[in-house]
């Protein structure tokens, strides 16, 4: 089912507005399409990211669901002992444990390597900031090469790991990739995984005006353009077989660059190299596309 | 023994307005011009903060008490009827 801009302005939402989060922030974006889909019989788990920043300060919340903070290694596992205790009550609830790309990525990896492969009934969503922003800007495993951060003066010299595909390897039902950028396909990535009975993962790439040196107003169009230049494919697999959600017409990748300090200064040599490595994937997806089953 | 230490659960209670009134960290304030506006709602869609809502009038309304001004709405307004405008708050200069 698409979903419109009507059905989703009927829908209530679990974000309130007044959080902490930084003016133009792409995770809070993200959460408040995302919670309308899910609907409000939905409890996040939320391990330390920025999300338990935006959340805000004790004693106010800035989200109306029931959220359980954690550390930053165990989203995955808390996720995994809250959906078996409201199934053993009988509840039908949601279980989304909403991690940034630190405790995904990194940190988090092993209990979410381990809830895949038992295969919880739990939604895993990575809103990836490519960097662990809340802390200060430092590389993670999700940083995109040549990309400044404050321990990356020079430019990350290593290229990031594709986690969507390292939680496909786990034979799970459901993973996709999603942007801000465009809002619909997003709204109809988390639809899907709703419905869905097993371990479901959702990427989203949720740009940060601090941390990338972007204007904050060209949050959107940054999650558009990430799409539109083939930096960040929109893909879900779906029972193993991938399909690619979005396809855009090719634009030059420089478009995406420049709207980001954090890759000021590139030679036209690196943009070449970053364009080519962008060019490259694209036509793996393209190529994994046509198969029946990746895994 | 007659001790009781007080158990305290640290449980937020959620509320708008959690981390104050937003709306005075912003340095440009978006404007809607209601002539130029489709109602396309695209600016409610992509509003980071949730503060865009329908007004009486049936356009939308900005609830600058949260507000952050960011300015996502200007940039994905299709027909250019939101303008940002520079902020003047002598009052609260004061304070």
């Amino acid at each position: 089912m698409t979903l419109t801009i009507h059905d989703l302005r009927k829908r209530s939402g679990s974000y309130l507005s007044g959080s902490a989060g930084c003016p133009g922030c792409g995770a809070t974006l993200a959460f408040r399409i995302a919670s309308r889909v899910l609907g409000p019989d939905t409890v996040y788990i939320v391990p330390a990211c920025c999300f338990s920043v935006i959340q805000a300060p004790y004693p106010k919340s800035a989200i109306s669901a029931p959220l359980y903070n954690i550390a930053f290694a165990a989203a995955a596992a808390t996720a995994s002992g809250v959906y078996r205790a409201y199934r053993i009550l009988g509840k039908d609830i949601n279980v989304v444990a909403w991690a940034g790309d630190g405790g995904t990525v990194d940190i988090g990896i092993q209990a979410l390597s381990g809830a895949a492969e038992r295969g919880e009934n739990i939604i895993y969503v990575c809103y990836d900031n490519e960097a662990y922003m809340n802390t200060g800007i430092q590389r993670s495993g999700a940083t995109p090469l040549k990309a400044w951060t404050k321990t990356t003066p020079m430019g990350k010299r290593k290229m990031p790991k594709d986690m969507p595909m390292i939680v496909a390897a786990h034979r799970v039902p459901y993973v996709a990739t999603a942007s801000v950028g465009y809002p619909f396909d997003l709204a109809s990535k988390f639809d899907k995984a709703k419905e869905i009975e097993g371990f479901k993962y959702i990427h989203i790439f949720s740009p940060c005006p601090p941390g990338w040196n972007s204007p904050v107003s060209k949050t959107a169009e940054i999650g558009k353009l990430a799409v539109d230049t083939y930096f960040w494919p929109l893909y879900e697999v779906k029972n193993g077989k991938l399909r690619i959600t979005v396809k855009p017409r090719k634009r030059p990748l420089k478009e995406f660059l420049d709207l980001q300090d954090r890759f000021r200064g590139l030679s036209d040599k690196e943009v070449a190299l970053l364009e080519e490595i962008v060019m490259e994937k694209w036509n793996f997806l393209l190529h994994l596309e046509k198969s029946e089953r990746i895994f | 023994m007659g001790l009781r230490i007080p158990i305290i659960i640290p449980v937020s209670k959620p509320s708008k307005g959690s981390a104050g009134k937003t709306g005075l960290w912003r340095v440009e304030r978006p404007v809607i011009n209601e002539d130029k506006c489709i109602k396309c709602w695209l600016c409610w869609l992509y509003c980071p903060e949730d503060v865009i809502s329908e007004g009486k009038n049936g356009f939308p309304q900005i609830d600058l008490t949260f507000c952050k001004g960011c300015g996502v709405c200007a940039d994905v307004c299709p027909v250019g009827a939101i303008k940002m405008v520079k902020e003047e708050r002598e009052d609260e200069h004061r304070r």
